[in-house]
């Protein structure tokens, strides 16, 4: 009798739900039966709305079934699961998900197929065919790659991937670095998350292919103090790529070196701007460093740095794999390749899409989202984090293409969409990205220091005004001030705070207590496009 | 004052990380994992070792959320305020939390049983609201599950 493969992810967010209690009830029910099953702890495929998803290998396929809880169990083996019979949570074979079979997964082609850590899986799931041709190539041919592929900083910031690199290729240094920023503190996202809970070796891979393309032979993983299970998963990824020659002193026998190693964060949203980053990866406060000079010249200890995001580094391995012109011809405009859009909030079917840049917002939220969990119409979208704009229904049929969004004063940022229903208050949310932005201030800066505290306080006066605070007047001040912060903060947590802010102002003037007839200019007054992009 | 046991540990630790590049962090985080808190009376001797002065350490340990200077309670629950979770009702939730376990956000309980703390962001966002308890992440949280969860934890007031 042949071995069922049984799959039962080890992602965060299916904990969170119970899929290690799940995994346990399986393999005594299944065991008390004496069938012959192995539970791999997969990713998740990011359909969160049916973790705990539990999958089954059968000759038509991996057969899915969603959400799973202890109680079902019984009944699941009962109902034939490991023939991929039918039961109540049946969701058919996985792949044929129509979640799943509309996306074009390129970075997340493994998520949730493999086991995250096995070597074994990762080889058989065209792992390392990047980093194997890297070291054929001369590293300027390798920046070139990237450079023609059209990456751009999936971070949010979207600078050009292949510029960063080029620069640091330029330098001569004792020691060159490459740091990965996986501080993925915006709400709404976890699509870093994903990566190095459920594919590490593909971010390993990135960031050695990186080292090799600029001269470096030393990198650092910045994670979040928020996820443990992140840390654990790329430590012992990190350990057993060590092991079988995928890092350390002599890669895959090249005679070339890479070293790997995590640094833990400390619950700082602003550690996530690249310098801040690097002062805590010195073992300082997390405050943001004047630029220039730019971090690809003087960064980590003085010395060039790259750094980019989680996603940047994962999209590496496939376009040296499969060549430039592979990636860039997914994408439209100057935004090539994919984005894992990360659905969030109050939406039926949360989870990650990733899809070509070009799709709208209205697809998202609709054809893949099922609308909003509460069954409530959908008021707004904040897109990009905490410090992105709400979208409001009037722009959901725009393209989400960096361009485009940035047309209309908002960002794509790091792909997070968080869904409201119309219960929200959207003055109240403006007051929230202040309240944020006040707590989350490294203090370098007076207008995001003082700025947001004045900011709260001055949505307070808007909401209830007084003879001596006129809405009208007020209202003034709030638009002065975001202007004073978008243009006078060092970085984008000041600098971008204004967006979540005059976007829910411009668009909601209802709910701040101003009469429609009374509203602004929407298009003089919405956050400038011209303005420097988070990091 | 540390106890000698503390103090050894401190000892042990600062060994290991003092001349590890950008070491202060790791390091804390070590004394933390170790202790339960970084206590100010361990702020001179790390001082010490790592050639800074104190301001900058106790600087370092107050600029990060995650640094504790005093010891928590014996169970850490952190409830997710960011946008994500505030769009299905996170605010409710904390509210909830803090009359359940008796205790205010940002708190410790007078027994030291429990710390109660806002987080921004546990990366659940698909399926907020979100809360971490002692490192374990619950999802789809409700009003009911938490009752459910502190009472298994014998946690509730």
């Amino acid at each position: 009798m042949s071995v069922v493969r049984v799959y039962v992810p080890r992602d965060a967010a299916a904990l969170a739900v119970g899929a290690d209690d799940v995994a346990s009830a399986l393999r005594d029910a299944l065991e008390r039966r004496g069938a012959a099953v192995e539970i791999v702890r997969n990713g998740s495929r990011g359909l969160f709305w049916l973790e705990p998803l539990v999958e089954v290998e059968t000759v038509r396929g991996r057969a899915a079934y969603g959400p799973v809880e202890v109680d079902d169990v019984e009944s699941l083996i009962d109902g034939g699961l490991l023939e991929g019979g039918t039961h109540r949570l049946s969701r058919g074979l996985t792949e044929e998900i129509p979640y799943l079979a509309r996306q074009e997964r390129l970075t997340f082609a493994r998520m949730g197929v493999i086991d995250p850590v096995s070597l074994d899986d990762y080889a058989a799931h065209d792992g390392w065919v990047g980093l194997r041709r890297a070291l054929t190539m001369e590293p300027a041919a390798l920046v070139d790659e990237v450079l023609q592929s059209g990456l751009r900083g999936r971070g949010g910031a979207a600078f050009p991937t292949g510029i960063k690199w080029k620069t640091v290729l330029a330098t001569t240094a004792p020691q060159k670095y490459v740091a990965c920023n996986a501080d993925e503190g915006d709400s709404g996202t976890f699509s870093d998350r994903m990566t190095m809970e459920g594919d590490p070796f593909m971010l390993i891979e990135g960031m050695t292919i990186a080292g090799l393309a600029v001269g470096a032979t030393k990198g650092y993983v910045y994670i979040r103090s928020e996820y443990p299970h992140a840390i654990a998963t790329m430590n012992e990824a990190i350990a057993r790529a060590n092991a079988a020659g995928f890092l350390g002193d002599d890669l895959l026998g090249s005679g070339k070196a890479f070293h790997l190693e995590t640094r833990k964060g400390a619950g700082s949203y602003v550690c996530g701007e690249e310098t801040a980053m690097l002062e805590s990866l010195e073992g300082k406060r997390g405050i943001v460093r004047a630029k220039p000079p730019l971090p690809a010249i003087e960064g980590l200890f003085g010395q060039p740095t790259v750094i980019n995001n989680v996603i940047s580094f994962a999209s590496v391995p496939i376009i040296v794999a499969k060549g430039a012109a592979f990636y860039r011809d997914f994408g439209m405009g100057r935004s090539k390749g994919t984005l894992p859009f990360q659905l969030a909030g109050n939406i039926r079917q949360g989870g990650l899409v990733e899809k070509a840049f070009g799709i709208t917002l209205r697809e998202l939220l609709y054809d893949f989202g099922g609308g909003s969990a509460s069954g409530r119409p959908i008021k707004a979208v904040q897109v990009g984090g905490p410090l992105g704009a709400y979208v409001p229904e009037s722009q959901w049929d725009l393209p989400l293409d960096y361009e485009a969004y940035a047309a209309v004063g908002a960002v794509v940022g790091h792909g997070g969409l968080v869904v409201h229903d119309d219960t929200a208050d959207m003055a109240q949310l403006a007051r929230y990205a202040m309240e944020f932005c006040a707590i989350e201030s490294c203090g370098k800066c007076t207008p995001c220091r003082i700025g947001s505290t004045r900011g709260v306080e001055t949505i307070d006066r808007i909401v209830s005004p007084t003879t001596t605070h006129p809405r009208e007047q007020q209202v003034h001040l709030l638009r002065d001030l975001c202007e004073t912060m978008l243009y006078g903060s060092l970085c984008a947590m000041g600098g971008m705070t204004p967006y979540p802010v005059m976007s829910a102002l411009n668009h909601y003037p209802h709910d701040f207590g101003i009469e429609p007839s009374l509203a602004p200019d929407v298009e003089r007054d919405d956050a400038s496009t011209q303005h420097k992009q988070p990091a | 004052m540390l106890e000698a046991s503390q103090q050894q540990t401190l000892g042990v630790l600062l060994a290991r990380h003092r001349s590890t590049p950008g070491g202060l962090l790791p390091l804390l985080h070590a004394v933390q994992e170790a202790l339960g808190y970084v206590s100010a009376d361990a702020v001179e001797d790390i001082a010490r070792a790592f050639n800074l002065s104190r301001a900058e350490v106790h600087g370092v340990i107050t600029y990060y959320h995650f640094f504790r200077s005093a010891p928590p309670g014996r169970c850490v629950v952190q409830v997710c305020r960011a946008e994500s979770c505030k769009a299905v009702g996170g605010d409710a939730l904390l509210a909830h939390a803090e009359a359940v376990l008796g205790c205010r956000s940002h708190h410790t309980r007078d027994d030291g049983a429990v710390t109660l703390e806002p987080v921004f962001c546990l990366g659940l966002c698909a399926m907020s609201p979100a809360i971490l308890v002692d490192d374990r992440p619950h999802a789809r949280m409700t009003p009911e599950k938490f009752d459910r969860l502190a009472a298994r934890l014998e946690i509730a007031a």
